[in-house]
């Protein structure tokens, strides 16, 4: 009986960790579409070119880790924000399809971008914490870069909450959210302020790329299984909500590990979506988005 | 400007000289173009039409009734393993297990319209997305059904047990793409069309105006499916084995692609964008490294300089030459 407890609360504890990866990634995804309605299928695309950043920076040019990381995030934020000046900008097309084709057509570009620099092969990303060393709290074993990457992921969301709640760019972002024409009018530079959630999106992404870098080790690859479960989450949540992201990611990556757990890994993913489409069909809106209105 | 005055002339789908020659010639060029191609070439031309009946169903959904869908590689893969099974298995002749793919891929079709009842934009991209990689992940994980590793291997195409030549199989599924090509006009020219593109411009103006949202969502997912399930047919038989791997959200993204940078809600549109990424790819193989960045940046490009693909381009040409000198 305490046996199955203590491995309940494993499980549990395992999937908060890889939970709070795929908020990470949901919360980048939902920064975007909120500002800009834009469903950015680049995101996993992004996150990987700047993990391989990372990487460069690590091994070719010995940086220390701390440096590189921001090295990485910095240059990961500059290639979305330039991505929105020179394509999303320009592009005459408006529609919700349209724009998602676009953004397909940068994953494209990105994927193959990193594979020609960096080739298809696996590399190791050298990482400060191990995963070899653990910590036990009574029959719970937590890898060390378990409670790494959630301290990290949790105070990424911390840092991201503060700046949108609570400084004047923030502000700004929520007005641009609201109703785009409105804040243009009343002065707010709705172009940096794109420009810049662009940035802080994909930065967010490098950021989970890194953290996921040592459980799946380095390829050109490796964000597709985390952006889709990332996007499975932000939808969970509800496309339109913070918090909802953050929620959805967590709920994602413990009901994964629990019924991985208990009853099959194989169709660990395909369970995922599931619960997906029937929490969709129950509220259509996510968990926590806000009900969708219109005018007809 | 040519007047029309009776309702036949209106329904008409080739009209005038002009249209009439185009139409030969177009059907001239298909029929000769085993004798004018290179051998290999025919393997290429039969992909085009496999990926053109994929291309007009998808269409028929997202550039017609204006749902989205990310997970079409899913309905192609069920099409393609009922035929599989059905060929295998319970050894029906071909074109039972084309037709056994085809319903199949409907029916699930009919499923996914269920929830897509009451969602819209991301939600709908990922209730479907979730649909494509919930298929692939149970036919690599169901063995005894997808053959595992090995793959599953169909017999050889054939009518009264004689073997069909790579040049039959051409023109078999030529055939079989401009018919359900025609079809695919004749049916969105018709009243289940306009409901269709009805409910994409507006689905509140369509229910007000007696539009059966139920009936005509979820038959637009079933007759897009249907589609698909046929393609992926084809397409096991084309190829003669199947593996999970071939219908990935890759698939789904590379087929999405074709109906945006053909036109979106244009059925030549589908065709053209068919053809031309069935084409490029195969075309540009030697640099297979540089492919992913040349696709994307194609991609990128159309959607940024015409974001009604190909056939848009299309159109305004004529205008402009029809209209000319002004």
């Amino acid at each position: 009986m305490v046996q199955d407890m203590a491995l309940l609360v494993q499980y549990v504890v395992v999937g908060l960790a890889v939970g709070s990866l795929y908020a990470l990634v949901a919360l980048g995804i939902v920064l975007l579409y909120r500002t800009s309605r834009i469903l950015n299928f680049a995101h996993g695309d992004l996150a990987t070119f700047g993990t391989f950043i990372a990487f460069a920076l690590l091994t070719a040019w010995r940086w220390p880790f701390a440096a590189a990381s921001l090295g990485s995030l910095l240059t990961t934020a500059v290639v979305g924000a330039a991505f929105f000046f020179l394509v999303i900008r320009p592009a005459k097309e408006s529609t919700l399809l349209g724009k998602i084709v676009i953004t397909l057509g940068l994953a494209l570009v990105l994927q193959g971008a990193t594979v020609i620099l960096w080739g298809t092969g696996t590399k190791i990303l050298p990482f400060p914490l191990s995963d070899i060393k653990v910590y036990r709290l009574g029959q719970v074993v937590v890898s060390q870069i378990s409670v790494g990457s959630f301290a990290v992921g949790l105070a990424l969301m911390g840092a991201l909450y503060v700046l949108v709640q609570h400084t004047r760019v923030g502000l700004a972002m929520r007005a641009v959210s609201q109703d785009t024409v409105a804040a243009q009018v009343l002065g707010i530079p709705v172009k940096q302020i794109f420009a810049l959630t662009w940035g802080l999106a994909s930065a967010l992404g490098a950021a989970a790329g890194i953290l996921l870098a040592p459980a799946t080790l380095l390829d050109p690859y490796m964000m597709l299984d985390p952006f889709l479960k990332g996007f499975a989450a932000a939808v969970l949540g509800g496309i339109d909500s913070m918090p909802g992201a953050a929620v959805g990611g967590l709920l994602l990556g413990v009901l994964e590990a629990l019924f991985g757990g208990y009853v099959s890994v194989k169709f660990k993913t395909t369970l995922a979506f599931l619960i997906i489409i029937a929490v969709l069909v129950v509220r259509p809106e996510g968990l926590l988005g806000r009900e969708y209105k219109r005018r007809v | 400007m040519e007047l029309r005055q009776r309702y036949e002339e209106d329904l008409t789908l080739v009209r005038g000289v002009l249209g009439w020659s185009a139409l030969l010639a177009l059907l001239a060029f298909l029929a000769l173009l085993p004798v004018l191609a290179p051998g290999y070439f025919l393997y290429t031309a039969s992909l085009v039409a496999v990926h053109v009946v994929i291309a007009v169903g998808l269409n028929l959904l997202v550039g017609y009734t204006g749902q989205i869908s990310l997970g079409h590689a899913g309905f192609v893969a069920v099409g393609a393993y009922a035929a599989g099974v059905l060929a295998t298995r319970l050894h029906v002749p071909w074109p039972g297990a084309m037709l056994g793919g085809g319903i199949a891929a409907a029916f699930f079709g009919f499923l996914v319209g269920i929830p897509a009842l009451r969602l819209t934009g991301p939600y709908l991209t990922i209730a479907t997305l979730g649909f494509g990689i919930a298929v692939n992940q149970v036919l690599t994980n169901w063995e005894q059904l997808s053959g595992g590793r090995t793959g599953l291997f169909l017999p050889k195409l054939a009518i009264a047990g004689v073997r069909l030549r790579d040049h039959h199989i051409y023109y078999l599924f030529a055939g079989l793409a401009a018919a359900l090509v025609w079809i695919a006009t004749n049916l969105v020219r018709s009243h289940v069309g306009r409901a269709f593109v009805a409910i994409r411009d507006s689905d509140i103006a369509a229910e007000v105006m007696g539009v059966n949202l139920t009936v005509y969502k979820t038959l637009a997912f079933a007759v897009s499916a249907f589609y698909a399930g046929i393609g992926g047919a084809m397409l096991a038989y084309l190829l003669g084995y199947l593996e999970p791997q071939l219908f990935t959200l890759f698939e789904s993204i590379y087929y999405f692609s074709m109906i945006v940078i053909g036109g979106l809600g244009t059925i030549p549109g589908s065709i053209l964008g068919a053809i031309l990424l069935t084409i490029l790819p195969q075309q540009l193989a030697g640099l297979k490294q540089y492919l992913p960045l040349v696709y994307g940046a194609t991609i990128v490009l159309v959607m940024a300089v015409e974001p009604l693909g190909i056939y848009g381009r299309w159109l305004r040409i004529k205008l402009w030459f029809k209209t000319w000198p002004f």
